[in-house]
């Protein structure tokens, strides 16, 4: 493991799996459920196209390697997606028996079910589910130990590519190990994973930053290729006053302490949080905060929840742990007192209130990185790097995949991005994947 | 990866997965596909004199909810013409020459099967096989079933088609018998290079009650049909190993009879056959079935070490004895799982009304104490009263199972709806095996 061990009192451990794994009698009775659908919505739902209907039958026949490679050879990352993946808004939102008012198939959890049992078989039989072909002497660096680099820099490695993955973080999975709510998944499951990912011959250097420790000509002098998985910066702030109070958070940074920061807590103090924002990450925090402490959760929002970018399904399990929303409110100040936060001032329609509370967490989005580095490549008017439909950018050695491309997407796009992009360099030079 | 191609009878296939003679391999058009999908080979839509077909013509049966457990037809051979046919083998075969083409067969002159013989030969045809087996129409005027029913009819005309064929022959025969072993020994007289079992066994697939009419329904009537699917496959498993096991067969056999996965396959095949055919799972499925059945194959052959699939062929065959032979010392008896029981008493209801009456409800008083789940004594032998709700924490509705009383007959674990929850554990007996033909032998029986 080329990174130190993770802390073992990190907050997130508390938390309890939202999709637990199946027993293989729970697998197996949810499995023949399947109708096998012909040309099956549940895989168009699905960015990376896994055959759904195919890796679900073959659990019900037991053949458990072959159901986890269905998977993973289209998506590397098939194993993270089955816990992260809002299923609710992809195959299982699509899944026809939703039309027959009949409960969904669960895919997730069976993707789950599949991807574990197909890895227990590679220890228990000393066989690999994929072995990489011979070193064909072409060499890509990687940008961001992400979602998006891992899936890209996996599939050149099967295909005898050399992959190697700079991350300017210590700990390698992006957002899958600093971001993703711990009710889907714990960093020790997404350092599992990208562990497995670099067992098919991936290199990984730690703690090295495009535009701090190298730039992009130095590997374009020493790659073929390179491949940009940025993810986004640091969290927004509202550029209101009193915002640089302790107490103020960016949900992301907050987000990382409670998964990956030894022996972080909520004081006891803090009786109520106020959330600003209604998009995932807002409803995430606010969820992860309601699960942890007994404080009164607030999401501030302000327009209606009509207009909410979160899911419906996560604000009403939210919901379920007693988040409540307050509609068309727009942040005016932080009120402090003595140095700490008493409470966020906005402005409703019926005129100015303060609402008390302890902390102020800011989840309205993040920094497009590539703006505030020199990549060589072109940019579109909301800092994203622009790309083809297979991730290359204006520089014909350059690709690009995952939120660093679309504004902030899903763990699922980023994975088909890096694949895509994988499959474009190859054919580029005339190899196979 | 295990090796999967087999040569069944001088018929070489890249994988031992044919589609059956049947509606899945009607056309070239949609043989061609089958074989883009992977399967192996595929027996040609019997070719006789063309007929003509009904409407409707197929029936099946659900239970509970799953649909097509047992699948019924009334359709007879090709009802398109045979130079259409022929044309169309040539061409699959110009295109997939690493595939196997069979061509099914049924006319009724020794003149009709030579020039029909001749044809097939001619498009390219790597085999042909006999339907001796349809069992509703065509036996009508004196073909299918009616020939597979009458072994020395079938050995003679088996004997006319090894006269003129020059590739491989497959007499296809018909369950609708009371021994197969006496068409399968005629058809090895006459000549065949190998068997094809099962066709379709004789059925009835329902009653319109409004009507009055049977089903399928073709007007106000019906006839019988010929019934498939994963229902027929332990009737067509036993006869296949009948045959397997027999020493004046002794021939290759192709295995058909409701499979639809890669595990059914493999039982057929440590059953004995080299190469297995499908039809009602690809009408229900489709062609694309095949795949996990490639990958499912090689995965399990790769497991037990076997490097190819001709390693497994009949492999269950020597385990496959006479009831005579069974060990009566060897016992087995249920365990319930309490971890995983959800309660539903099934397995309690089954014992008590269609078994030994020896699994109890939590709720009962039991005669004996032993703390745990292990209930070594018998509610009849005189110990202290105790309740089992206390049992399994939480769980009042897990089942117990009075072990002195269990008979190992498997009915709890087969009713089960939790797969793995009730198990049946091997009891040790110091006595040593011991068969009814030994107890026949020592003079005890
Ligand atoms: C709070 C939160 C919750 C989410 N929950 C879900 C969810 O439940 N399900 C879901 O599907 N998606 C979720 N997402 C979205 C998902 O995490 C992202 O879409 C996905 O991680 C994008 O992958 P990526 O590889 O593009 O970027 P990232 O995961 O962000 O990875 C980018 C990596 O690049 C590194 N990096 C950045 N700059 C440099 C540099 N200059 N040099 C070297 N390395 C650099 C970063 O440190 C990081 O490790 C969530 C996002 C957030 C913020
Ligand atoms: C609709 C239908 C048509 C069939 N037609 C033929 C046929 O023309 N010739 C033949 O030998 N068998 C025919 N069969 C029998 C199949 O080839 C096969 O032996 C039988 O269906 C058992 O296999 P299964 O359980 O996989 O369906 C037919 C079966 C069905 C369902
Ligand atoms: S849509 Fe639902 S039923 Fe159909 S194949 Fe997908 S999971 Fe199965």
């Amino acid at each position: 493991m080329s990174w130190s061990p993770l802390p073992t009192d990190r907050l997130e451990q508390g938390f309890k799996d939202k999709r637990p794994l199946y027993t293989r009698a729970e697998a197996l009775v949810e499995a023949n459920r399947c109708l096998y659908c012909h040309d099956a919505p549940c895989i168009k739902a699905c960015a990376t196209g896994i055959d759904i209907p195919h890796f679900i039958k073959q659990i019900a026949h037991d053949n458990l390697p072959g159901a986890a490679k269905t998977i993973l050879s289209v998506n590397m990352l098939g194993a993270s997606c089955a816990q992260v993946c809002p299923v609710e808004v992809m195959c299982v939102g699509d899944c026809v028996f939703n039309d027959l008012n009949e409960t969904p198939i669960n895919i997730g959890r069976l993707q789950r079910y599949a991807t574990t049992e197909g890895l227990k078989y590679e220890n228990t039989s000393g066989r690999r589910l994929f072995t990489a072909k011979p070193a064909n002497g072409k060499k890509v660096a990687l940008i961001g130990a992400g979602p998006a680099s891992l899936a890209c820099a996996a599939y050149l490695a099967l295909a005898g590519v050399k992959a190697s993955i700079f991350e300017r973080d210590p700990l390698p999975g992006g957002l899958n190990t600093t971001g993703v709510a711990p009710y889907k998944l714990k960093a020790d499951e997404s350092l599992d994973e990208v562990q497995w990912i670099l067992d098919h011959g991936v290199e990984l250097h730690g703690g090295k930053a495009l535009g701090r420790d190298f730039n992009m000509s130095d590997l374009l002098d020493e790659y073929d290729a390179v491949f940009l998985g940025l993810g986004l910066g640091a969290d927004h702030h509202l550029g209101i006053p009193g915002e640089q109070t302790p107490g103020v958070w960016g949900a992301t940074a907050l987000i990382r302490a409670i998964k990956n920061e030894a022996g972080f807590k909520v004081p006891a103090e803090i009786k109520q949080v106020a959330i600003v924002g209604a998009g995932n990450t807002a409803i995430d925090i606010a969820h992860e905060l309601a699960e942890i402490t007994s404080a009164q959760i607030s999401m501030v929002y302000r327009r209606s929840e009509s207009d909410m970018s979160g899911y419906a399904h996560e604000m009403a399990h939210a919901r379920q742990v007693d988040v409540r929303l307050v509609e068309n409110a727009r942040p005016l100040a932080i009120e402090v007192s003595a140095g700490k936060v008493t409470g966020l001032r906005v402005a409703l329609r019926s005129g100015e209130e303060v609402l008390p509370c302890q902390w102020v967490v800011q989840a309205i989005g993040q920094e497009r990185i590539a703006t505030q580095l020199d990549l060589s490549v072109d940019l579109d008017e909301k800092g994203r790097v622009k790309v083809n439909e297979f991730g290359l950018t204006s520089h014909d050695r350059i690709y690009a995949g995952g939120d660093c491309i679309n504004g902030g997407k899903e763990v699922v796009n980023a994975a088909a991005d890096g694949r895509e992009s994988a499959f474009a360099m190859l054919k580029s030079w005339g190899l196979e994947a | 990866m295990a090796d999967l191609s087999v040569n069944m009878c001088g018929i070489q296939s890249p994988n031992p997965f044919w589609l059956a003679s049947a509606p899945p391999a009607n056309t070239g058009e949609q043989i061609m596909r089958a074989f883009d999908a992977g399967w192996g080979g595929a027996v040609w839509k019997t070719l006789g004199t063309p007929i003509v077909n009904v409407s409707s013509r197929f029936g099946s049966i659900d239970y509970d909810g799953a649909k097509v457990v047992g699948f019924n037809n009334i359709e007879l051979i090709t009802d398109r013409p045979l130079d259409v046919n022929f044309k169309e083998i040539a061409e699959v075969k110009k295109r997939y020459p690493k595939h196997a083409v069979i061509v099914s067969l049924m006319v009724e002159t020794k003149e009709e099967w030579r020039d029909i013989i001749k044809r097939s030969e001619d498009a390219g045809a790597d085999g042909l096989e006999l339907n001796f087996g349809c069992p509703h129409g065509m036996c009508e005027r004196g073909m299918g079933s009616s020939v597979g029913q009458e072994p020395a009819v079938l050995e003679r005309i088996t004997s006319w088609v090894m006269e003129y064929a020059n590739i491989p022959v497959l007499v296809k025969l018909t369950p609708n018998i009371g021994d197969i072993l006496d068409p399968g020994r005629a058809a090895v007289r006459g000549g065949a290079s190998g068997l094809s079992l099962i066709n379709t066994i004789k059925s009835v697939m329902g009653v319109d009650l409004d009507r009055m009419v049977p089903l399928p329904r073709v007007g106000d009537a019906s006839t019988n049909g010929g019934y498939c699917g994963p229902a027929v496959k332990p009737i067509a498993m036993h006869m296949v190993a009948a045959l397997a096991r027999d020493k004046e067969v002794g021939i290759p056999i192709s295995g058909i009879g409701g499979i639809s996965n890669w595990r059914d396959a493999a039982e057929f095949i440590a059953l004995g056959s080299t190469t297995v055919q499908v039809c009602t799972a690809v009408m229900h499925h489709g062609y694309r079935i095949v795949e996990d059945m490639i990958d499912g194959l090689s995965q399990f052959l790769d497991e037990k070490g076997m490097t190819s699939v001709e390693q497994l062929i009949g492999h269950a065959i020597p385990n496959y004895k006479e009831w005579g032979q069974l060990d009566l010392n060897y016992r087995v008896i249920a365990e319930i799982n309490p971890e995983t029981c959800i309660g539903c008493q099934l397995c309690y209801v089954a014992c008590q009304d269609g078994a030994h009456q020896c699994i109890h409800l939590a709720s009962t008083d039991c005669d004996a104490y032993h703390g745990v789940h292990d209930h070594a004594q018998s509610v009849r032998t005189k110990w202290p009263s105790v309740r089992h709700d206390e049992l399994h924490d939480g769980k009042p509705r897990v089942p117990w199972v009075d072990i002195d009383e269990c008979v190992g007959c498997n009915l709890c674990e087969l009713v089960c709806p939790v797969p793995g929850c009730i198990t049946m554990k091997e009891i040790a007996n110091p006595a040593g095996p011991e068969s009814w033909n030994d107890r026949v032998a020592k003079g005890l029986a």
